[in-house]
């Protein structure tokens, strides 16, 4: 029985059009016009119980529109959503009792007080029994480590601090399902490491199924057992890392160092870039078998070392936009902050 | 999270978020003092005006001094509770998205904000009240200022009727508060609310002057428009101009707008909702 099950998604912002100039000033007081965006042109997919889908987009792909439809925050145009068999948008109140969500990018944490009080605070607004809530906020502090932070007020915490903080304010209520809007964004190195750590934990302790919209690619390797690639508001790719890179005409890359600096001219190989004695090659196994054509590089030139490795997941889904005619740039014109009605 | 929504886990919720607010605004106690001050020196000022504008009228006027004097002491303490300003905390989530988090709790977002209205409401004017009260009512007198000092209520029932009353205009300012939160969303700054609603509600409520020192002719209007909930009915309640008899109907027209007011927010916070567009992040 699926647990998210979203059908024909479609959501059209309505965004007011300014002439530019003085004069254009003036007639938009008179007369506005509209442009409609399409953030969303009719998303589909299903999901089980516990996954950790990964759901990744360049900026203004509607990744974050599809999360805020998800968790009820949105309205969307047409469609249909069901999770855990409530619409989010009809049923807002019931459906969010049941979801965390951490944004990465602001807090749910109250700015001027300890964070120790907004966990009291978040245990009134969700109504958590008393004790489910000492043991669940216990485990996730000894989890995190943040025993010493309790008692400072949020404004005072590192990002690295506040992300933890927020992560366990999104799961005080135990939620069956976790939506995580780039929560790596900004981290330093540790942090980063501390907070995947903690994902895939509670993903596999807990069975909490987890949605994670992210720009880091690490993320995505490091945590996703599938990944949702979304794309000028349609649906790209769907499926696991290794099947992502299968379907992309499986690209290799080979990394060799040669002792000086030779003349390099092989068929079946293209240079994809080069630093002193340091080749980057890739060539596609369907052409050339990866053995043959190291036996062919060492015959022929003084090789020192070299290194197999998978193309960078950046430019597997860069690729991907390729495919699918996917304009970046188009997308992140679409990008706005702030909110209007 | 309860599968049976219980109506006191309801309650707590809504009075745990009225609380933290709370706390958070009692902070600002050097901007609370310097309130007060200021507060004090405008009453001064202001029952010298009316000091001097009764020491030449020949008419006989609708309120006495001594009833004039209360209510402007009242009005100084009470200054807070007027809808002037909005909650900085909700003016930012609206413009920087952070609105999500609001809409992603399992409360209803009229009655969430209109908890942390009554905090903003309340927090500010009990730092700055208890000083004034002390000053207005005992230490004016004790230094001689009896004409200038603050009267207690004639009657218990003025008292109790006063406090109902100013409950009701507590409700009534959060209830124009949320309008102008509302009013946020559709316009992202709230700097033309903020500069329009302090004018608007000091004249129309009595803080400035009271009603029925304005003439005859604009009394039916002032009479009947909701602002007057804010400060003429529950200060001349206090003063004893507005007489136990007479302090039903006009308690009972203060919960008439506040019904009004909370309906008509509630029906515009569901349309901008409905079509409300959270980018970015």
């Amino acid at each position: 029985m699926p647990q998210i099950i979203v059908e024909d998604l479609v959501k059209t912002f309505q965004v007011a059009e300014r002439t530019p100039g003085l004069a254009g000033a003036f007639r938009g007081l008179v007369k506005r016009s509209y442009r409609s965006i399409q953030a969303l042109a009719g998303i589909n997919f299903v999901l089980q119980p516990g996954e950790l889908v990964g759901y990744i987009g360049p900026n203004g792909a509607g990744k974050s529109t599809t999360v805020k439809i998800l968790s009820g925050i949105l309205v969307p145009t047409s469609g249909r959503c069901e999770i855990n068999g409530l619409t989010p948008w009809l049923d807002r109140q019931r459906h969010v009792a049941d979801i965390g969500v951490v944004f990465g990018q602001r807090t749910q944490l109250w700015w001027d007080l300890p964070v120790i009080e907004s966990f009291d605070l978040l245990r009134d607004i969700y109504r958590i029994p008393a004790g489910r809530y000492e043991k669940s906020r216990d485990e996730l502090i000894d989890i995190l480590d943040l025993a010493v932070l309790l008692d400072m007020p949020v404004r005072q915490l590192s990002l690295g601090q506040r992300m933890r903080c927020d992560l366990v304010a999104s799961l005080l209520h135990r939620p069956s399902i976790l939506f995580l809007d780039e929560p790596t964004i900004g981290l330093d190195a540790v942090s980063k490491l501390a907070v995947r750590e903690f994902i895939k934990r509670i993903n596999r302790e807990e069975g909490i199924t987890v949605i994670l919209t992210t720009h880091d690619m690490d993320d995505i390797e490091a945590l996703c057992d599938r990944i949702v690639v979304i794309g000028n508001g349609v649906i790209v790719s769907d499926g696991t890392l290794a099947n992502l890179r299968h379907k992309l005409r499986g690209e290799r890359r080979l990394k060799i160092e040669f002792e000086g600096e030779p003349e390099f001219n092989e068929p079946d190989v293209r240079i994809v870039s080069r630093e002193g004695r340091v080749l980057h090659l890739a060539y596609y196994p369907q052409a050339v078998a990866a053995t043959e054509l190291i036996a062919r590089i060492t015959a022929r030139y003084r090789v020192k070392d070299f290194l197999m490795e998978h193309p960078p997941i950046e430019e597997l889904i860069a690729q991907l936009y390729r495919d699918n005619d996917i304009d970046q740039s188009a997308a992140r014109t679409r990008r706005q902050t702030g909110l209007q009605a | 999270m309860s599968k049976t929504t219980n109506i006191f886990e309801l309650l707590r919720a809504y009075f745990a978020v009225i609380s933290a607010r709370y706390r958070t605004l009692l902070q600002y106690r050097a901007a609370a003092f310097a309130g007060f001050v200021t507060q004090l020196f405008w009453g001064a000022i202001r029952i010298m005006i009316f000091a001097a504008f009764y020491a030449v009228t020949s008419d006989e006027q609708p309120m006495s001094f001594t009833m004039v004097v209360s209510y402007v002491w009242l009005g100084q303490a009470l200054l807070g509770i007027l809808p002037w300003n909005i909650d900085t905390e909700i003016a930012e989530m609206i413009r920087s998205g952070s609105v999500s988090y609001e809409l992603a709790r399992p409360l209803d977002l009229y009655n969430f904000w209109f908890c942390r209205t009554i905090a903003l409401r309340t927090a500010t004017t009990t730092l700055r009240c208890v000083p004034m009260f002390i000053v207005a009512v005992l230490l004016l007198p004790a230094l001689g200022l009896d004409g200038w000092a603050m009267q207690l209520p004639p009657t218990w029932t003025a008292l109790l009727l006063f406090l109902v009353s100013i409950f009701c205009a507590v409700m009534l300012a959060s209830a124009l508060t949320m309008l102008m939160h509302v009013a946020l969303i559709w316009t992202l700054s709230g700097e033309g609310l903020n500069r329009i609603m302090p004018s608007l509600v000091t004249v129309l409520s009595g803080n400035i002057v009271p009603l029925p020192l304005f003439p005859d002719w604009l009394q039916p209007f002032l009479n009947f428009q909701p602002f007057r909930g804010l400060v003429d009915v529950p200060f001349r309640i206090y003063v004893g101009d507005i007489s136990v008899a007479a302090a039903f109907p006009d308690i009972l027209q203060q919960v008439f707008w506040i019904v009004v007011i909370v309906l008509l927010g509630r029906w515009l916070l569901t349309r901008s909702m409905a079509t409300m567009v959270v980018q970015g992040g």
